[in-house]
């Protein structure tokens, strides 16, 4: 046994010493190629070559999954909110309110194209940027070092383009059922170079005044939950109080026409998510796996927390409730998905389902306003508790922003990162507020804000469109 | 000749149907309406603002009888559309003057 075992290991010896031999034989014949020197140079290049390919390779992986996100978001408007808004509505306004979601497709894109892009990430202004990117000049494959080192400007541009469209489609829900096409489009025009742009590039942009790597407040907010939440939130609210009520409202009934629309609408939402928030990342690497699990954990809970709610107080879980309780728990998950890790995100979502229940049903109706699809209190409420709560779970495990081993959030024991917080919601708010209240005045004044009493009866989709969402005799 | 008229419970509607169906009844005609009588509507609550829908869904059935035909009709409707409850709706009964048959102006009971 212990011969046979021997013999082995010498025949597989021989085999090792004899086959680099025979391997080289050929090579033998050709020219020797290249001296010492030569060799390391040669080695050189070819490292140069590997890097480059590594590079190449963390590129395309970042780039498929961003450009994936950017068209997840643009489906978060277009069907997403679009369906959910209009299954809300009654049936004369459905189309309306889905026009008033798809015009933002059209509009806030040929203005991110012009001057928009520019204005939110050109330059590094504290309040906003420069025209140095005006009609996407020098936006080309090349990344854009300032904001995301491997994936081509042009993707960074369209990504961030989608968050521009959908924002101010949000608070068409406040105003719905009663505002002109014509003020929409006016209104929002306005408002993305007076609120969203400059806001945007005060918490995005190189040296913005709130941005969290290096700004005078330091605001966390991973995916835009002030940005985007708080400011369309905020200004849905002020629309809804200077609009004034549906005729009608509330004593006349006014049930949502289709909650399947809105069921539907809702669930693309949640997927379409994903883009928004795990893309956020900006690369397809474990922080991105981590806000993608923690926006999924966010909306779980918060469906779970309004449905347990509304069970309790009206002894049944309706659908609108599981929805709207996962909306609000994506907003309010947003600002937070790139800094918390799993468990605290089901305590946010939890807190957001309840927290924006409460704001829906009592303080709504306390107040007497028509938010009339709850823009304010879902957007608003859920992205400004959001944002407060990623002051306290963000952690420097998950996302290390403040530098290496620097404490985040309270978690970490920096709770002065729940006033940076507030600062942030503070500010987005009273920038939000200023910013509508003008811009209403100055909309009121060129096109009107309101459709006349006439035309609110009978129904936007006819007086503002010319059609009708179901044409039943057809 | 007799007209009857009668607002029932929709679930109802497919029992009544084949019954009078068995008993003879050739034709009807039938509607989707909303009403209420003594029976109270319910609550629906979306997002925290209550709805009282007072005006529930019923189904209205509408035929002219031949005079020998009223009572076992009516005997089979009370029979197949009641539940019990309140809100099982109710039978009219009225005289019918004349028919007409469109097609080849037949008059009277053979035009039913």
């Amino acid at each position: 046994m212990k011969r046979a075992v021997l013999s082995c290991c010498l025949l597989m010896s021989l085999f090792a010493i004899a086959l680099p031999l025979l391997a080289q034989a050929p090579a033998a014949n050709a020219p020797a190629t290249a001296s010492s020197p030569d060799s390391s140079k040669d080695l050189n290049d070819k490292l140069a070559q590997l890097d480059q390919r590594v590079t190449a390779a963390q590129s395309a992986g970042d780039n498929a999954w961003m450009l994936t996100s950017a068209a997840l978001v643009l489906m978060m408007t277009g069907p997403g909110l679009a369906l959910f808004y209009g299954g809300l509505v009654r049936r004369k306004s459905t189309l309306a309110i889905m026009m008033q979601s798809f015009a933002m497709m059209g509009l806030i894109t040929v203005l991110w194209a012009l001057v928009g892009y520019s204005l939110a990430f050109g330059g590094d202004g504290k309040f906003i940027g420069d025209l140095s990117h005006a009609f996407l000049r020098g936006v080309g494959t090349a990344p854009n070092a300032d904001y995301s080192a491997t994936i081509p400007q042009l993707t960074f541009m369209v990504y961030q383009l989608m968050f521009a469209v959908i924002t101010p489609a949000l608070i068409t829900g406040a105003t719905a059922e009663r505002m002109k096409f014509s003020g929409t489009v006016l209104f929002m025009t306005l408002w993305f170079f007076v609120v969203y742009v400059p806001l945007a590039h005060m918490v995005w942009g190189k040296g913005g005044l709130l941005n969290a790597a290096g700004g005078k407040f330091p605001c966390l907010d991973f995916a835009g939950g002030t940005v985007v939440h708080i400011t369309s939130g905020v200004s849905a609210l002020v629309c809804a109080l200077y609009m004034g009520k549906r005729l009608g409202y509330p004593k006349q009934p006014m049930p949502p026409h289709s909650l399947v629309l809105s069921f539907i609408g809702a669930c693309l939402l949640w997927v379409g998510w994903f883009g928004f928030n795990a893309g956020s990342a900006l690369a397809a690497g474990g922080l991105a796996s981590s806000a993608f699990v923690a926006t999924h954990f966010g909306a779980a809970a918060a469906a779970f927390g309004w449905s347990a709610a509304e069970w309790l107080k009206n002894g049944k879980a309706s659908a609108l409730g599981a929805i709207s309780g996962a909306v609000a728990g994506l907003v309010a998950i947003t600002p937070a998905a790139g800094f918390v890790r799993p468990m605290p995100a089901l305590v946010i979502g939890l807190i957001a389902g309840v927290f924006c229940y409460l704001m829906v049903t009592k303080v709504k109706a306390l107040f007497g306003y028509d938010d009339a699809l709850d823009a304010f209190g879902v957007h608003g409420a859920g992205g400004t508790i959001g944002a407060l709560l990623t002051g306290i779970f963000a952690q420097a495990v998950v996302n290390p922003i403040f530098g290496d081993g620097k404490p985040v959030g309270g978690r970490d024991g920096h709770w002065g990162q729940l006033g940076n917080q507030l600062i942030g919601v503070l500010f987005a708010w009273g920038f939000a507020l200023v910013g509508t209240i003008v811009i209403l005045k100055i909309t009121d004044v060129l096109t009107g804000f309101r459709v006349s009493e006439e035309h609110e009866v009978e129904g936007l989709d006819i007086t503002q469109h010319g059609e009708e969402a179901y044409y039943l005799e057809s | 000749m007799m007209k009857l008229e009668a607002i029932i419970q929709p679930s109802r509607f497919e029992s009544v149907k084949d019954a009078l169906r068995e008993v003879g009844i050739e034709g009807m005609t039938v509607t989707e309406v909303r009403g209420h009588g003594r029976q109270k509507g319910h609550t629906e609550v979306y997002r925290g603002r209550e709805y009282t829908v007072d005006l529930l869904p019923k189904i209205k059935l509408e035929m002219v009888l031949p005079d020998k035909l009223v009572n076992t009709v009516v005997d089979t409707i009370l029979k197949t559309a009641k539940t019990g409850k309140i809100g099982d709706g109710k039978i009219f009964l009225s005289r019918v003057e004349e028919a007409i048959r469109i097609r080849n102006e037949e008059r009277g009971e053979s035009a039913l």
